[in-house]
């Protein structure tokens, strides 16, 4: 008998079991909401389809009475330019000091401790400092973001660097180039793609700063919208925007990485992919 | 094949047992006569005293009384107790009548205030930086928790002079950083309660412009407890009556039991005996059950009215909601307001009756 560890599954039974566990919720769902909706028909914990899709169409495709506005997407709207500009900040920052402190020995002296150190501060314990310094309005949000990201791309970034070989830097050197020179035509291209690695790896982290950030003071927003529903438990509208926050966060993790398969198409050479 | 048809059943059956865990753990409770009952509560100025009873074994003394087992349980978080009351994890929960209507009334849990326990009376306060009227609030951001007292005390603020919230634009501010929030300088309006609203008052800038002494008796702090729960467990009712007036009675004997009782109060609720007694002085507490009685007959009607009417403005009765009236409220001597054929709210005064007579 062949062992567990060398059996695979043939491309049906492949797809059947990745899409096992997601049926297995929703049949769970269904049962759980059934059995809640025949003892209180107006049960708002786990609503039923019809009260989900009436929910999504008011918030989707009906105009708000009060405002005009479409909510699902001016709130999409306003989350993912913070989120945007947030995680734009904290890449360039983060390429910036990733590599200085992955390269240049006394650079690395004076901030490998201080980012390490930085990193361990959790951000939402120290938020009225950030809103004395920058207020409760977009800037406040879009510093979450970056504030609670930078560190770790940084850290990652550094320690991607760092491990360049050696040989390479002693070669370029023995061609007559500068540190200058060294950064621009061997290191950054290098660590480009590392780089889109690292922002890909803190995008669950930079939800979790927005969704935070626009619970303590908004006026619009996916994290806004769900913490005020959430005030009168209004599951038909938070369950469509947590699965609606997970489809753009997945779409954008998959933007991120085929960019970096079109833009960087030498890291997928070479070693047999 | 067959080690697919082996995994298929090994992951079946996990996914069974799964099912049945998410099922148990999920069906809301069926009521029916029991002894285990929860309460959930959370730091108010109203609602202290039964954090104090908890601690000094008067739940416990009651509790023994009718032979049941009444746990409180304190939640840092107000309205994630409401949600596990009306989700059905809790018997009672101390909530204001506005939140009781919008959230297990209009989220079909039949509902009974068992207990008035105070209304506010100038703890709800919007609050200008650098203007003294309420007048200036026109076209300024205001702070607040949307949806809540704060929210209904703008509503009824702007009212009284012929504004409406058209006029200003509401920022929702998480409660926990309010203070924080009236320090930076983009905040020029917020409306907030105690102890936080007193706190800000003691910066110079800042000017109470309205506060709820203007409001009497509309934002009520309540026991609200599941009308089928106290149908099947009168006790349950006797016990907690007998709790709270109990410990009113200590409360306000103006001795030194009762000085120490609000120090621990104030201890418990993160100030001291002045700061405690300087939140009691804008809280119209129900001392006795009296007080709950005669305003139940006086003044309630007038304000449910005001109540149903901004969260049906606000969309808070459900989408199904037509009118104000959508969800039927029962007075206390059986009138009802609003839809006879929907009261999932009701107001009882039986068992404060018995505490009055001392049948308890």
């Amino acid at each position: 008998m062949r062992r567990f560890i060398n059996r695979r599954p043939d491309a049906v039974t492949q797809l059947a079991l990745m899409l096992l566990p997601f049926v297995i919720v929703v049949i769970c769902y269904m049962v759980a909401s059934e059995a809640r909706l025949s003892v209180n028909p107006n049960d708002k914990l786990l609503p039923g389809w019809s009260t989900i899709a009436a929910a999504v169409e008011r918030m989707a495709f009906l105009p708000d009475p009060r405002t005009g506005n479409y909510l699902l997407w001016s709130d999409t709207v306003s989350s993912l330019t913070r989120l945007g500009i947030g995680v734009a900040i904290a890449t360039l920052i983060g390429g910036v000091f990733g590599i200085l402190q992955g390269l240049i020995p006394y650079f690395r002296a004076t901030f490998n401790a201080f980012t390490g150190v930085l990193s361990m501060i959790p951000p939402l314990a120290v938020l009225p400092i950030l809103f004395i310094i920058f207020g409760l309005g977009e800037l406040a949000k879009v510093v979450l973001v970056v504030v609670g990201i930078v560190p770790f791309i940084i850290r990652d970034l550094a320690l991607r660097t760092a491990e360049i070989p050696h040989e390479e830097i002693i070669k370029a050197q023995t061609l007559g180039a500068s540190t200058w020179q060294i950064i621009l035509r061997v290191v950054v291209p290098q660590m480009l793609p590392r780089l889109i690695d690292g922002v890909r790896l803190s995008l669950g982290a930079a939800w979790l700063f927005l969704i935070a950030a626009e619970a303590i003071a908004s006026d619009s927003g996916l994290g806004y919208r769900i913490f005020l529903m959430r005030r009168y438990l209004a599951m038909d509208v938070i369950l469509p925007y947590v699965a609606w926050i997970t489809i753009l966060a997945f779409s954008l993790d998959l933007a991120l990485r085929l960019f970096q398969r079109i833009a960087f198409r030498w890291m997928y050479r070479g070693n047999g992919q | 094949m067959t080690s697919f048809k082996l995994s298929s059943l090994r992951l079946f059956t996990a996914a069974f047992a799964a099912l049945a865990l998410v099922l148990v753990s999920l069906s809301p409770a069926y009521a029916a006569p029991k002894k285990d009952f929860k309460v959930g509560w959370s730091i108010y100025v109203g609602w202290m005293p039964w954090g104090y009873a908890q601690d000094n074994g008067i739940v416990k003394k009651w509790a023994d009384k009718y032979g049941i087992n009444i746990e409180l349980v304190q939640f840092n978080d107000y309205i994630e107790g409401i949600n596990q009351y009306t989700a059905g994890a809790y018997d009672g929960i101390m909530s204001t009548n506005m939140d009781a209507l919008a959230i297990p009334s209009a989220g079909g849990v039949d509902s009974t205030i068992l207990i008035i326990c105070d209304y506010s009376n100038g703890n709800d306060v919007i609050i200008l930086k650098g203007k003294d009227k309420l007048a200036d609030i026109k076209g300024q951001k205001v702070n607040l928790v949307e949806l809540s007292v704060s929210h209904y005390t703008l509503a009824r603020g702007l009212e009284s002079i012929g504004m409406s919230e058209k006029d200003v634009t509401v920022v929702n501010t998480s409660d926990a950083d309010m203070i924080a929030a009236w320090g930076t300088k983009d905040v020029t309006a917020m409306v907030t309660w105690n102890p936080m609203a007193a706190e800000i008052l003691a910066d110079k800038s800042a000017y109470n412009v309205f506060d709820s002494t203007k409001l009497p008796g509309e934002i009520q702090d309540s026991l609200v407890v599941n009308t089928q729960t106290l149908k099947d467990n009168p006790d349950f009712a006797k016990a907690m009556t007998g709790i709270w007036y109990e410990t009113m009675a200590l409360m306000s004997a103006g001795d030194e039991a009762a000085t120490a009782a609000k120090t621990a109060m104030g201890t418990a609720s993160g100030t001291d005996l002045a700061g405690y007694e300087a939140q009691l002085a804008a809280t119209a507490m129900f001392y006795t059950p009296q007080d709950y009685i005669s305003f139940t007959e006086t003044e309630l009607e007038k304000t449910t009215h005001f109540v149903n009417k901004f969260l049906f403005d606000h969309g808070l009765l459900g989408q199904d909601a037509t009118s104000p009236g959508y969800i039927g409220i029962e007075l206390a001597d059986g009138t009802i307001v609003g839809e006879a054929g929907n009261v999932l709210l009701r107001y009882n005064t039986e068992y404060a009756k018995l505490a009055a007579e001392g049948k308890l």
